[in-house]
């Protein structure tokens, strides 16, 4: 099957002339501000696309985003993108809390009332929102026969945390294009505010349970608790890739990734239980994580064209210093149908073993740990991926695309608490089931 | 066999493997004219990038690991 697009693509109209980079330049350049260069008249069509889709866990978070994106050629070689996200998140968040057998009362963020879990929940925050707009660009061109460059920067800003980053890429070809070169790097500052500022590390959340005079002095004891508005993570990345074309039907990639983190890595709304012997939650404890934390990644993949199918997988290393360990083996198998449509299957594994510092609560008669997390995210989990898409070409030649998914993550523990009575029958590791259901269309 | 040649052989071992691996590199790869199958946009290495940006942000913010098949970094707070 030769896609729509590509097809449409092969009718737009080529420059005739080979442009000058100073001119390529000067496209990238004003693009951004959406002045009219020289050669315009000249140039490819714009190619569009628009996606949507919506993501929904049971009894948690739902999440909706939006993206468009544009694309669009110069001369034989450059190509401008851009990328404009917006998403929209509610529902209810895992606070970190275990859950107990009679009912727990947190206190909301910035101190704005008070939240209950009933007995046996799960406690989560219910009140949880946030939205985010994106905008991302770049900008490839060759810089000889075999060898390109691409410059691309981001901005992302949302309710309690702004991203912004810039990326530089260099490939080079040999072996009669059959083997590409690349070598990746990355630089990103975040800065994070998060509401009602940042919590001092491992103090406790003050609950207001009658035992305060007047609301003042609870706000005064809350405030207490809290730290600085605002901090900064630096994102550094190197990114190093090798493709290489087998034969007729099979084509490869190897990458290694090295990536460093730093700044504020502890997430201010996640606390931890401090328990007695006998299970009862005495006291709730704002996370502390590392400053800094360094990554390594190996991702390999093969794609293989059959005679009616492409099928390919992959699969990811990654490690990091926080101790965290994980493998992934993810893999689609395209079946042509007829003309422009076919069916993609998709599945997923991953499993993951917990950061040196997870755990899901804290015995209260030991001292507090430099570093302390509950947050199931960073626990020893596995998580599978099934999903189904259908892509289909209309009558104009637009495309379009459906895919759905379900997603459902099982945290695992090597140490499952034994013998704490107030803890037996409790679920404190809960499953997380997720469906996310995503239309593409490409015009 | 003795310590020190199991070793010899090992290191023997390696270096053929080492050079048979690259002789096998050298003949991957087709002629221009034979790309036929891989000039398809679904033989491309990354074919749909909207469902791996999608799929990434996911993973991003419920899982501990990111990145790999490109940067790990986010870009955003996805708690």
């Amino acid at each position: 099957m030769q896609l729509n697009k590509q097809d449409k693509k092969a009718h737009k109209t080529k420059m005739p002339n080979k442009m000058k980079i100073a001119e390529k330049l000067a496209i990238a350049a004003t693009a951004l501000i959406g002045s009219s260069v020289q050669g315009q008249e000249n140039e490819a069509e714009w190619d569009f696309a628009i996606s949507a889709f919506g993501y929904s866990e049971t009894d948690r978070v739902s999440a909706g985003e939006l993206i468009f994106t544009a694309d669009k050629d110069y001369d034989d070689s450059a190509h401008l993108s851009y990328k404009i996200l917006f998403d929209s998140l509610t529902g209810s968040s895992a606070n970190g809390a275990i859950a107990q057998n009679t009912p727990q009362t947190f206190t909301r963020v910035s101190a704005n009332g008070q939240y209950t879990t009933e007995a046996s929940d799960t406690p989560v925050d219910p009140n949880y929102r946030d939205s985010r707009g994106q905008f991302s660009m770049s900008w490839s061109d060759a810089l000889s026969v075999d060898s390109r460059y691409t410059v691309g920067g981001n901005l992302s800003k949302e309710i309690d945390y702004t991203s912004i980053g810039i990326n530089g890429e260099y490939a080079k070809d040999f072996n009669q294009r059959n083997t590409t070169l690349s070598i990746g790097t990355s630089f990103g500052v975040d800065t994070f505010e998060p509401l009602g500022g940042l919590p001092i590390a491992l103090s406790s959340m003050v609950v207001n349970n009658g035992q305060f005079a007047s609301e003042t002095d609870f706000l005064n004891a809350y405030d207490a608790t809290k730290g600085d508005t605002s901090d900064t993570i630096t994102t550094s990345e190197l990114l190093l890739g090798w493709t290489q074309v087998i034969n007729r039907r099979t084509v490869m990639q190897l990458n290694y990734g090295f990536a460093n983190i730093s700044g504020y890595l502890t997430d201010p709304y996640k606390i931890v239980s401090r328990v007695d012997n006998s299970g009862i939650t005495q006291d709730l404890t704002y996370e502390n994580r590392p400053d800094s934390k360094t990554q390594h990644s190996v991702f390999g993949l093969v794609k293989h064209h059959l005679d009616n199918s492409v099928v390919d997988v992959s699969y990811r290393y990654v490690t990091n210093d926080f101790g965290i360990k994980s493998h992934t083996i993810d893999s689609h198998w395209l079946f042509y149908v007829d003309e422009g449509n076919f069916w993609q299957p998709h599945i997923r594994f991953y499993q993951q073993a917990a950061a040196d510092f997870y755990t899901p609560f804290l015995a209260q008669e030991n001292p507090l740990p430099e570093f302390v997390s509950a947050d199931y995210r960073i626990g020893d989990m596995t998580a599978v991926t099934l999903g189904l898409k259908y892509g289909f070409q209309m009558d104009d030649g637009d495309r379009a695309e459906i895919r759905l998914e379900y997603y459902k993550q099982t945290p695992t523990s090597a140490n499952e608490p034994q013998g704490i009575a107030n803890l037996e029958g409790l679920d404190l590791y809960p499953e997380v089931d997720a469906v996310i259901l995503q239309f593409n269309y490409y015009f | 066999m003795t310590v020190q040649s199991f070793k010899t052989l090992l290191v023997i071992a390696a270096i053929v493997s080492l050079v048979s691996g690259c002789s096998a590199i050298n003949k991957w790869g087709v002629d221009p004219w034979d790309r036929d199958l891989l000039a398809k946009p679904e033989m491309a290495i990354n074919s749909s990038p909207l469902d791996q940006s999608i799929d990434d942000h996911i993973y991003f913010s419920k899982e501990a690991s990111s990145g790999g098949r490109s940067f790990a970094g986010g870009g955003c707070g996805c708690n």
